[in-house]
């Protein structure tokens, strides 16, 4: 009995919300900090209801899951299905070893469904969250999100962010027929529309900093051309159409600038352009390849990948220009760098010993970079809004799919439910 | 004398009996001169074996360029005889004809097995100034797709300074990449790769 108390206090501490400066303290290399065990009894749906196509209780498993920072329960092991607190026997709970137990109803309601749910924590005996919702027929998975968002922030203090969205490249058909579109989805890759279909390549989709814009490269008038793009819209305009490349676009958490890397007949720079008055600043000059631009979300630093040492590494420079330093030290090959929400962590594209690539994260403060992915082929990651888990993509037999892992390693998901290539996933940062 | 076959009397001459001589001197006059003919013959037989189609060859005057074409006309404005560029451009023997060159991983050095091919290139291009093309850069599928993007580029720049340094005027060359994006080769192994790293030459017509 005290051992799981003071195990519970345990992951309670390291789960308690930290200032927004503070450095993340949960162990990146997964040593001593457990998944929190957490049963999501299946909702119980009232009669009449009819036939629901969406299992609330199976995408707040799922968003939980894929943090890494919960063990969800499997429901077969599941004895007893309450839907309220006044349901449930707190003794049946802890035996199976749940420390945490989600339950919740859905029943008809005058415009959609009326749902409600609760978090208890189990050896508390207490209810720790409880709301209701009334839904419109379409939102179900939404309102699965957004329980979900409420749970992981009542026992992380941070926000779950699982209603956010993804972009990504979709390629179908072969050699000369083939087409490419540009998907908008969830985040759990559900609910996927084209937002733009080309003849062309596209490449490198960015997301504006609160989802109503996004910019891309696209290959439709025969070369790289920067194009921003409005959300709700549709509308867009060319951005960068320099001779040579433009690539890489990346919103400056403002929104006000895009930095891009421009070749501009020369060699590949790191170009911040200022969105309302086009006026550009290069903040590179190397000579070498400097391209794939990533700000630090205080907007103070753009991380990017130059071959200026000889081969791929990830560097870092002042935003609005000056000294370049370099950031990896390990692994012959390191590029697409993606800094954390909380700007503590960096991703990036790993070639180690091994050979292959594979994604890892290094810690900006303290050097040490974690691999998480196992290769060969692994591309693109991309930090969650909650920054504890990446999306990327990576290459299963003959077919290119999308995943997320969790930053913590232990938490590996396939996202695909198509049959086409994917790449270059950006998650939203909301 | 009597009735000789010659008659060579010429006064004060002394008279000699040179039947014999002279027989002997047609005939080895005639076994030299067929000799000499025969050698010339041979000799202009086998140089004219050795001249490849196409090709001018000096100390002969004016000798027609000879090229075989399955039917084709000489067409053009540049008179009988000479060959247009669209003719040498579609020529699938000719040395015009090979527009790939393939790369290393992760460089853009091109190495010299191309140096003719691309000499060729640069100097039809200077020879023929109405002629333009466009270097397309690719890379293999591994790494990053922007980083790919810019090495595509460098290959391509690389193809294309060795295209003037060979005679080609800058208009006449444009650099372009397509990075990973346009693969010659789906795969996943070395097979493929190795023929994704490549440069393209695409003439502009």
């Amino acid at each position: 009995m005290r051992r799981s108390i003071v195990r519970t206090l345990l992951c309670l501490c390291l789960l308690l919300p930290l200032p927004a400066a503070a450095q993340i303290t949960i162990e990146i290399t997964g040593g001593a900090v457990g998944a929190v065990p957490i049963a999501v009894v299946p909702f119980r749906v009232a009669e009449g209801t009819g036939n629901l196509d969406t299992d609330i209780a199976e995408i707040v498993r799922s968003d939980l899951y894929r943090t890494g920072l919960f063990d969800t329960l499997p429901p077969s092991n599941f004895i007893a299905q309450p839907a309220s607190s006044e349901e449930v026997r707190y003794r049946n709970w802890r035996a199976l070893g749940a420390d945490y137990l989600v339950v919740g109803t859905v029943s008809r309601g005058n415009n959609g469904y009326n749902v409600s749910f609760e978090l208890m924590d189990v050896y508390g005996a207490r209810v720790l969250a409880s709301k209701r919702y009334i839904v419109p027929p379409r939102a179900l998975r939404t309102t699965g999100h957004t329980i979900a968002n409420e749970v992981f922030r009542t026992l992380t203090g941070r926000p779950g962010g699982f209603n956010s969205r993804l972009l990504y490249v979709q390629e179908e058909g072969t050699g000369e027929d083939r087409q490419f579109q540009l998907i908008y989805s969830e985040a759990d890759s559900r609910n996927a529309q084209p937002i733009l279909t080309s003849d062309e390549p596209i490449m490198s989709p960015a997301w504006g900093p609160r989802r109503e814009r996004l910019a891309y490269v696209s290959f439709e008038n025969g070369r790289s051309e920067i194009y921003v793009q409005e959300v709700r819209t549709g509308e867009r305009r060319k951005v960068a159409s320099f001779e040579g490349i433009n690539s890489a676009p990346a919103f400056s958490p403002d929104g006000r600038s895009l930095a891009m890397s421009l070749s501009r007949k020369g060699s590949p720079n790191i170009v911040v352009l200022d969105l309302s008055s086009g006026q550009t600043r290069q903040i590179t000059s190397a000579g070498a390849i400097d391209t794939e631009p990533a700000w630090s979300p205080d907007g103070e630093w753009i991380y990017f990948t130059s071959d200026r040492g000889g081969s791929p590494q990830i560097y870092r420079v002042p935003a609005t220009g000056g000294d370049v330093s370099r950031v990896t030290f390990e692994g012959s090959y390191n590029a697409s760098p993606d800094v954390s929400p909380d700007g503590s962590l960096l991703a990036m594209v790993h070639r180690g010993e091994s050979g292959g690539f594979r994604i890892a994260v290094q810690d900006l403060e303290t050097g040490l970079v974690n691999v998480l992915t196992d290769g060969p082929l692994d591309e693109s990651p991309t930090f969650a809004p909650n920054g504890a888990m990446l999306a990327y993509t990576r290459v299963d037999g003959d077919q290119t799919e999308l995943a997320t892992v969790s930053v913590h390693g232990r938490a590996n998901d396939s996202l695909t439910r198509f049959e086409h290539e994917v790449r270059e996933p950006a998650w939203s940062a909301q | 004398m009597t009735g000789g076959y010659l008659n060579l009397k010429k006064t004060g001459e002394p008279d000699m009996n040179l039947r014999p001589f002279w027989l002997a001197l047609v005939l080895g006059l005639g076994i030299v001169a067929t000799g000499c003919t025969t050698t010339d013959t041979v000799g202009e037989d086998d140089m004219a074996g050795e001249i490849p189609a196409g090709a001018e060859t000096d100390g002969y005057g004016d000798v027609e360029r000879i090229e075989e074409r399955d039917g084709a006309q000489a067409a053009g404005a540049e008179g009988i005889g000479q060959i247009s560029g669209e003719d040498l451009l579609e020529d699938a023997t000719g040395p015009l004809a090979e527009r790939v060159i393939y790369f290393e991983f992760d460089s853009s050095e091109v190495s010299s097995r191309y140096t003719d091919v691309l000499r060729a290139h640069g100097e039809f291009l200077a020879t023929h100034p109405e002629f333009s093309l466009i270097v397309e850069g690719h890379t293999d599928e591994r790494g990053s797709r922007e980083y790919n993007l810019a090495l595509g580029e460098r290959r391509a720049q690389a193809v294309a300074r060795i295209l003037t340094l060979n005679g080609a005027a800058d208009e006449q060359v444009q650099v372009t990449s397509y990075g990973e994006e346009q693969p010659a080769v789906v795969g996943h192994d070395e097979q493929a790769w190795s023929q994704n790293r490549r440069a393209e030459l695409v003439y502009q017509r």
